[in-house]
Formats: structure tokens, C-alpha cells, sequence
């Protein structure tokens, strides 16, 4: 019930990174960020609301355990060299000093900026198309998710081994 | 969403490899809790709590708009691990090397704002 309180006030999400560009003044020169986007402070507050949840959930309802995927999952990746997860993500990807080595800084940068590229572009992302686009039986909204399997399948099964395979 | 370790790059991966019921079960979830909580609000017409109507605005429709949308978000998505949501609740985790692919999105989101119009909808 909790989780999907939470999923509830996540509807939308990425739009918050559109308002956050306005907030930011992108508006004088680009005109997708000239409006009120003061008008949009409820939205930016679930964000907030988002992290202060991630963080009560690591420190207080967390134990600490390892993400418990399948063997088949576990497998696959130790094949590309990522190691069985020990908290939520993978070391080979996140851990700092990954993060900022060339490779997995670009690897960060680029996926994040093709998440937020591809989110405007389809006008929404997993929580505005999948959850409430299909809730509201839209037919956009199912294009936008056959789409985000398309990408996603083409990463994991043609880039992937190509990126981590060396 | 944390419980539910929706935010884990290890979820989305198995996801992708089909490998576990696990988010489509969450993701099942929602839908079909959606689809119920969307219907009853259009079947009585209920009002948010302001009173206005609450209306649901029809996406406008164009398939070549949402597919290569989609397919780049996607690409994004199994990369990282993450969409924009659970990106910010991994702040929240205190996995700071996630800034790095929000800092990506919010350039993304920018980048698309200004060559909007001469993307094929």
C-alpha cells in the first residue's frame, strides 16, 4: 500500500526536469521553458517528496540486503562482468570512483541524457505512459511503451555487451 | 517504490531479459489499479480538491512521435537503470553518482527544447 501511495504522487515525473530547466532560466532563450513553471511547485514538491523517501527508506526500512534477482539475471551479467548485486545497484556502475572514470561517466551522462531527451520527445515516461497513459487506455501511451521496450531490449541485448565486452 | 526495489538497475535488467515476473507484477499493479481509480473518477465525475472536474486530456495522436521518443527513452532507461522518478529517490539512497545521470537528463530535456520543431511528431 505504501509503494503504491508512492507510485500514485510519481505520476509524471519527468516533467519536473522541463521545470527545472524553466527554473533555471531556460525560458529567455528556448521557448518549451517560457512559462510559470511556479505553476508547477506541486510537482517539484513530489520530487522532493521522492528523495526524502529514498532517503528514510535506505536508512530506516532498509536492511541492508541485496537486491534479490534471479539466478538467470545474476548469470547473464557476470558474463558481461558486473558482479552480483550487493545493495540496490551494481559497483561496476555506481560506486564513485566507477562513476567518474571515463567510461562509466559516459555511460551515466549519455544514458541519463537520452532518458531525458526521449521522455519529452514521447511526451512522458514510464510512470505518465505506462501507468497512467494505459490506465486511461490511451493508444499513444502503448506506442510510447512498445517504444521504451524496443530501446530498452536493443541496450540490454545489442550495446550492453558491447559497452561492458571489451 | 523503494520497497519494491523498482529503483534497482539490477530489476530493470532482469526486466529486459525476462527473466522475473517481478516489475511487470508492480507495474501489472498500478495499471490495473489505474484503470479502476480512472474509470470511478470518470463514472462519478469526482472532483479534485479544489472542485474542479478532474479531466483527463487525451494525448494527441502521432505513432512516429511516441516510438522514437520511446525508443530513445528506453535506451536511457536499461543503460541507467533508471527513469526520472526512481532517479531522484536514488538521491535520496545517497548514490551520488546518479546526479551524473540526472545532470544527463535535465541536458537531454534541454537539447530537445531547442531542435523541438525540426523533429519529425
Amino acid at each position: 500500500m505504501l509503494v503504491l501511495l508512492f507510485f500514485g504522487k510519481s505520476f509524471g515525473f519527468s516533467s519536473n526536469l522541463r521545470t527545472i530547466c524553466a527554473a533555471c532560466g531556460a525560458g529567455k532563450t528556448v521557448k518549451l521553458f517560457d512559462f510559470d513553471w511556479r505553476s508547477q511547485i506541486w510537482n517539484l514538491l513530489f520530487l522532493v517528496g521522492a528523495i526524502i523517501g529514498g532517503f528514510i527508506a535506505s536508512e530506516f526500512l532498509s536492511n541492508g540486503e541485496a537486491v534479490q534477482i534471479s539466478q538467470a539475471t545474476i548469470q547473464d551479467l557476470s558474463a558481461l562482468g558486473i558482479s552480483a548485486p550487493e545493495g540496490m545497484q551494481p559497483e561496476e556502475i555506481f560506486s564513485l570512483e566507477n562513476a567518474f572514470s571515463l567510461k562509466g561517466f559516459l555511460i551515466l551522462l549519455l544514458g541519463g541524457f537520452a532518458v531525458g531527451f526521449g521522455a519529452r520527445y514521447a511526451g512522458g515516461c514510464t510512470s505518465g505512459h505506462a501507468i497512467s497513459g494505459i490506465s486511461n487506455l490511451q493508444l499513444p501511451s502503448l506506442i510510447a511503451v512498445i517504444g521504451f521496450f524496443i530501446g530498452g531490449l536493443f541496450t540490454t541485448w545489442i550495446l550492453m555487451p558491447l559497452i561492458f565486452n571489451e | 517504490m523503494s520497497k519494491s526495489e523498482a529503483i534497482s538497475w539490477f530489476r530493470i535488467q532482469e526486466m529486459f531479459r525476462f527473466q522475473s515476473f517481478h516489475m511487470y507484477g508492480i507495474i501489472g499493479t498500478a495499471v490495473v489499479l489505474g484503470i479502476i481509480i480512472t474509470y470511478v473518477i470518470k463514472k462519478y465525475k469526482l472532483r479534485d480538491y479544489q472542485g474542479n472536474p478532474i479531466v483527463f486530456t487525451p494525448k494527441e495522436m502521432s505513432v512516429s512521435r511516441y516510438l522514437i521518443g520511446g525508443i530513445i527513452f528506453g535506451l536511457g532507461w536499461a543503460l541507467t537503470g533508471a527513469c526520472p522518478g526512481p532517479m531522484f529517490v536514488n538521491i535520496g539512497f545517497q548514490y551520488w553518482s546518479i546526479l551524473i545521470a540526472v545532470v544527463g537528463a535535465l541536458a537531454g530535456t534541454y537539447m530537445y527544447g531547442v531542435i523541438k520543431d525540426r523533429l519529425p511528431r
